[in-house]
């Protein structure tokens, strides 16, 4: 078998599986420092409560993010050490940093969260949840300056075959940094807040800690209306970056073989790449000029422009990008049909809607998953954009027999964890908010 | 001061670091296989439990730190020892699942597959963190290219083997050195006597592995007395280790865990003094990757130092501070 396609299968296995829960969390975070923070400020002991439950839940969230994440960090020089050599220069301070500036902040103070409710003041608490929201959202922002440059590589020049550092806050700040940082993070927070929203919906619908359930959904609900409508704009910026930084990524989410004004916005199709077209297309004139420069007269450069052993795969790229702007409108939707529900105060008694949110948990995670595959397809076929192609990122040293033995090893023991995932979180909503307990 | 030269001591500390701290954790997870009573495996748990993940950090980001600053070293390494790398891979993944998972259900079979899940995952990184640092003690082969040409098997040669398995007891010792401080009682006692026999062990399989490098390639020795970094460590190493049962006697607790961890810091001195300048010495002298030939660049070098200036003062801080919240 092909090593480099061996080795591609397993870094997408391993991370797309490890993306499924740090974007959780993320947003999780976000509502547990709130929830703590109304308990700091009312005193009343049903946010506690509601804070404890959802601790407990993500503890098995975090569990998974971290057991997996190991393995990313260290993937780059097991799998890809012609890359690891090529970017080591720039790619290994983010990473560095990542653990200086966000692990150690992350995990040294959910320790307290978890196991020092009683050993420290409710302040102290409350600034422990505060610390793991910001190390997160730290570890978020340091892995995706070392994933931009690889997009929009910048700050840099090429010395002795490798690429090496000429201005570390032009390669931190690349192009692309700030617009997919706050793409992903909003994206985290839209899947922690319907996380939430949709395990308290589980509770209504059964019935069951109504008070606790009602408090926790109508928190989770606002947080998911906000973080909806933000990523809307937040995703439209990205987009307007990538047309602008690098256009044949942006030709082939919209599969525009040919060059032109007035260039449409693909709503639907299927993209024909023998005859250069898209069957049964479904499109708005001129709206993807306008989307990307705000002037319908604006050129958008097609396919043909490129040569052909530079261009990404379309169908996954154009099929993952629509995926994912598509359930973008659908979480606006229904979180404001939400707290529309919430300010009738009736959302106990909707029980198709409720039914929804609950079935909606895992879409933000796919959400957030086709966008990592439009993103990271439509960087192909380089691994540093115009610098490095993917194949020759690779380790030679490595045999495809070996990366298929650990493929296989991470494969079956990732789909253990997740049936793992599944029960304990199960378990818990069963159990529900009854004496929670976190830790030992 | 020469950038190189700090990068590697930086990578020293993190390393040393990761020892220490993780290393009592580490130690304790296999020491729980020596804990008869559920109560007791518990105790052992909950003692390290809110520690072991900022321990482990300690790990990723000297991991960082290598890919940062000698992204050679971290290339050769990772992709040489391929097949060692996902082992431990694995055993990391489990070594989490199993502390975070082992309480979540309340039955006893569930809590002892994850009791010995976590103890021999514990082992299987120590084991293999020792045999990693025992070839880089002693080489590795390398062609003119930094590309490991060995096997999986030329990793398990003696004085490797050796050394990893000093370095289990070693890490034994100050898993049991740490039980010391936070247990009580029957747990207490059975802590004191795990000091013993892990620090027996040590010192035996210390002086082995001395003797096999002597016979194999005497050379590592003579190397290691060429330079006053090499005396101190040997001073250090002796220190701590007749520190450890002094202190043991006379409970002075805190002690036996700083002369253990004196220990340890002593062992990566002597493998640091016997390689430096070397990283990865190779068995054909001229390809070995040393602190320059596998460096970043001097820019890179200088950013990275002033990273870890302003972000470590800060991450000692805070870990002191949650270590004084969970005092006994």
């Amino acid at each position: 078998m092909d090593p480099v396609l061996l080795a591609r299968i397993q870094f997408g296995v391993t991370i797309g599986f490890h993306y499924i829960f740090p974007p959780i969390t993320l947003g999780m975070t976000v509502l547990i420092s709130i929830f703590l923070g109304l308990h700091l400020k009312t005193n009343d002991a049903l946010y506690e409560k509601i804070a404890q439950f959802w601790i407990s839940i993500f503890i098995v969230v975090f569990s998974i993010g971290v057991a997996t994440g190991i393995v990313m960090e260290f993937q780059f020089g097991t799998n890809w050490e012609k890359y690891s050599r090529f970017v080591g220069d720039i790619f290994g301070a983010p990473l560095a940093a990542e653990g200086v500036f966000a692990f150690f902040l992350e995990s040294t103070f959910l320790g307290v969260l978890i196991f020092g409710k009683n050993k420290v003041s409710k302040k102290t608490y409350f600034v422990s949840s505060l610390m793991v929201m910001i190390g997160s959202t730290l570890s978020a922002f340091w892995i995706i300056v070392a994933n931009s440059w690889q997009q929009t590589p910048t700050g840099y020049a090429i010395v002795n075959g490798r690429a090496e550092l000429t201005d570390f806050f032009a390669a931190v700040f690349n192009p692309s940094t700030i617009p997919r940082f706050t793409h992903a993070v909003v994206g985290g927070w839209v899947a922690g807040s319907f996380f939430v929203a949709g395990l308290s919906a589980y509770f209504l619908l059964k019935k069951q800690h109504l008070v606790f359930a009602k408090k926790s959904i109508k928190i989770a609900l606002i947080f998911a209306l906000i973080s909806s409508a933000l990523q809307i704009e937040l995703g439209h910026i990205h987009s307007v970056q990538v047309g602008h930084t690098q256009p044949e990524k942006m030709a082939t989410f919209e599969a525009l073989y040919e060059t032109r004004k007035a260039a449409p916005l693909v709503l639907m199709g299927i993209p024909n790449e023998k005859e250069q077209k898209i069957d049964y297309e479904v499109s708005i004139p001129a709206l993807l000029s306008i989307l990307l420069a705000f002037d319908p007269d604006y050129e958008v450069k097609g396919l043909n422009e490129f040569k052909k052993e530079d261009l990404p795969p379309i169908m996954p790229t154009f099929f993952s990008y629509r995926v994912m702007v598509g359930l973008g409108f659908y979480f606006l939707m229904i979180a404001l049909i939400g707290v529309y529900l919430n300010w009738k105060d009736t959302i106990a008694n909707s029980k198709p809607y409720l039914v929804l949110l609950l079935l909606t948990i895992p879409l933000p995670i796919i959400a957030n998953e086709m966008g990592w595959i439009a993103a990271e397809m439509g960087r192909q076929p380089w691994i540093v954009y115009r610098e490095l192609r993917t194949a020759d990122g690779i380790s030679t040293v490595v045999s495809a027999g070996e990366v298929l033995f650990s493929l296989i090893l991470f494969s079956g023991l990732y789909l253990c964890m997740f049936a793992l995932f599944l029960f304990l979180i199960t378990k818990k909503m069963k159990k529900g908010p009854v004496a929670a307990k976190a830790g030992y | 001061m020469d950038l190189n030269i700090v990068w590697f001591l930086l990578i020293g500390v993190l390393l040393v670091g990761y020892a220490i701290l993780d290393g009592f954790d580490l130690g304790a997870a296999i020491l729980q296989l020596f804990a008869k009573k559920e109560e007791d495996r518990n105790a052992i748990l909950k003692s390290i439990a809110p520690f072991w993940d900022g321990n482990e950090v300690w790990l990723l980001t000297g991991g960082g730190a290598i890919f940062a600053a000698f992204p050679h070293v971290y290339a050769t390494v990772f992709s040489g020892f391929y097949l060692a790398m996902i082992l431990l891979l694995v055993g990391l993944i489990f070594r989490a699942l199993s502390i975070e998972f082992r309480n979540q259900v309340d039955s006893p079979a569930w809590k002892k597959f994850w009791d010995k899940a976590f103890s021999f995952s514990s082992l299987l990184v120590v084991l293999l963190l020792g045999v990693a640092l025992g070839n880089i003690f002693i080489g590795i082969p390398l062609d003119g290219q930094m590309n490991y040409t060995g096997s999986f098997f030329t990793l398990l040669r003696p004085v490797p083997l050796f050394v990893g398995l000093t370095g289990v007891f070693m890490i034994c010792t100050q898993g049991a050195a740490f039980l010391l401080l936070k247990t009580d009682k029957a747990l207490y006692q059975s802590a004191r006597s795990w000091v013993r026999m892990s620090w027996l062990l040590f010192v035996v399989f210390a002086v082995l592995t001395t003797i096999i490098t002597a016979l194999t390639d005497a050379s590592k020795i003579s190397l290691l007395f060429s330079s006053v970094v090499g005396y101190l460590a040997t001073l250090l190493l002796l220190a701590g280790v007749i520190l450890v049962p002094l202190f043991l006697k006379k409970e002075a607790n805190f002690r036996v865990f700083l002369a253990s961890s004196a220990i340890i810091g002593a062992m990566f001195l002597v493998v640091a003094g016997t390689i430096f300048p070397n990283m990865v010495p190779a068995q054909i002298p001229e390809y070995s990757l040393n602190i320059y030939n596998a460096s970043s660049s001097q820019r890179t070098l200088f950013v990275m130092l002033i990273i870890a200036l302003i972000g470590m003062p800060i991450v000692l801080g805070y870990t002191a501070f949650v270590h004084r919240v969970f005092r006994k």
